[in-house]
């Protein structure tokens, strides 16, 4: 399924100390990936949001769960997913947080940044067996912040 | 996250450096307002220039001590945001909320033109 693609794949405890590391490990990767600064950064930013996630509203820092991260670098592209074993949750319910009555909200821009950042984000949650996020970066994509991308 | 206070005439600076996420950037920033609030130093700059990384968690901190300070009747004001801070400001709309200044003088102006605290 993925014959022409390159993967790196880590597992992590549910710490947010492991966070840095995973920023370190994903630079290496989109740069590996032919991504230039610009997106290097956006990128982390996607990763990092993702694992905040994952850890912390997923897991529950629950020391016992872990999160997975793997990588497949393909010729045109990035795909990053993040699994944890939480409850999931479902995007589609978040509020926006660019709307008036949201925007001194203290939390809720965590999602709205992946989406921004990358050009393609999938959820994928079932009870039980935790949620994995799909992040998708193309190379030479013309997504560039501070645009907005649109929807859920 | 690291940072260092200066009292410039009515204003406390805080020239702040590293990052702000959640965990301890986030708490640090925290119990800095409250600190200073608590003191009565209800004019607020945070100089971001040396401030490597800021995520959404670091954003809604900053909005959090925006509204505490404002409800306290002070003000809290940004100085020397990085390209990428400037832009997540952008991309979130709140570049417009907060007042933003690249000019510390012209920053410590502006709040003595203020009204109130």
């Amino acid at each position: 399924m993925v014959a022409d693609a390159s993967v790196v794949e880590v597992v992590l405890e549910s710490d947010l100390k492991n966070v840095e590391v995973a920023e370190e490990i994903t630079r290496r990767v989109s740069s590996t990936a032919g991504f230039d600064e610009d997106d290097q950064h956006k990128i982390d930013m996607a990763v990092h949001e993702s694992l905040i996630n994952a850890i912390w509203h997923g897991n529950k820092s629950d020391p016992s769960k872990h999160v997975w991260l793997r990588f497949e670098i393909f010729s045109d592209r990035l795909e990053i997913r993040v699994r944890d074993q939480g409850n999931g949750y479902d995007p589609r319910g978040l509020p926006d947080p660019l709307s008036q009555e949201n925007l001194l909200n203290v939390s809720g821009r965590g999602i709205f940044l992946i989406r921004t950042f990358m050009d393609d984000f999938r959820v994928e949650s079932r009870t039980g067996e935790g949620t994995e996020v799909v992040l998708v970066k193309r190379l030479n994509s013309n997504n560039s912040a501070p645009s907005r991308r649109e929807g859920p | 996250m690291k940072a260092t206070l200066r009292q410039v005439d009515s204003v406390t600076v805080v020239d702040m450096s590293g990052r702000i996420t959640l965990g301890e950037g986030c708490t640090q920033l925290r119990d800095l307002i409250r600190e200073q609030l608590g003191k009565g130093n209800k004019h607020l700059l945070l100089n971001l220039a040396d401030v490597t990384y800021i995520d959404s968690s670091g954003i809604g901190e900053l909005v959090s001590g925006f509204t505490t300070v404002s409800n306290q009747g002070g003000q809290l004001k940004l100085l020397n945001l990085t390209k990428k801070v400037h832009d997540l400001l952008q991309i979130t709309k709140l570049y417009t909320v907060f007042d933003v200044h690249d000019d510390e003088a012209k920053a410590i102006g502006s709040f003595e033109k203020s009204a109130g605290a």
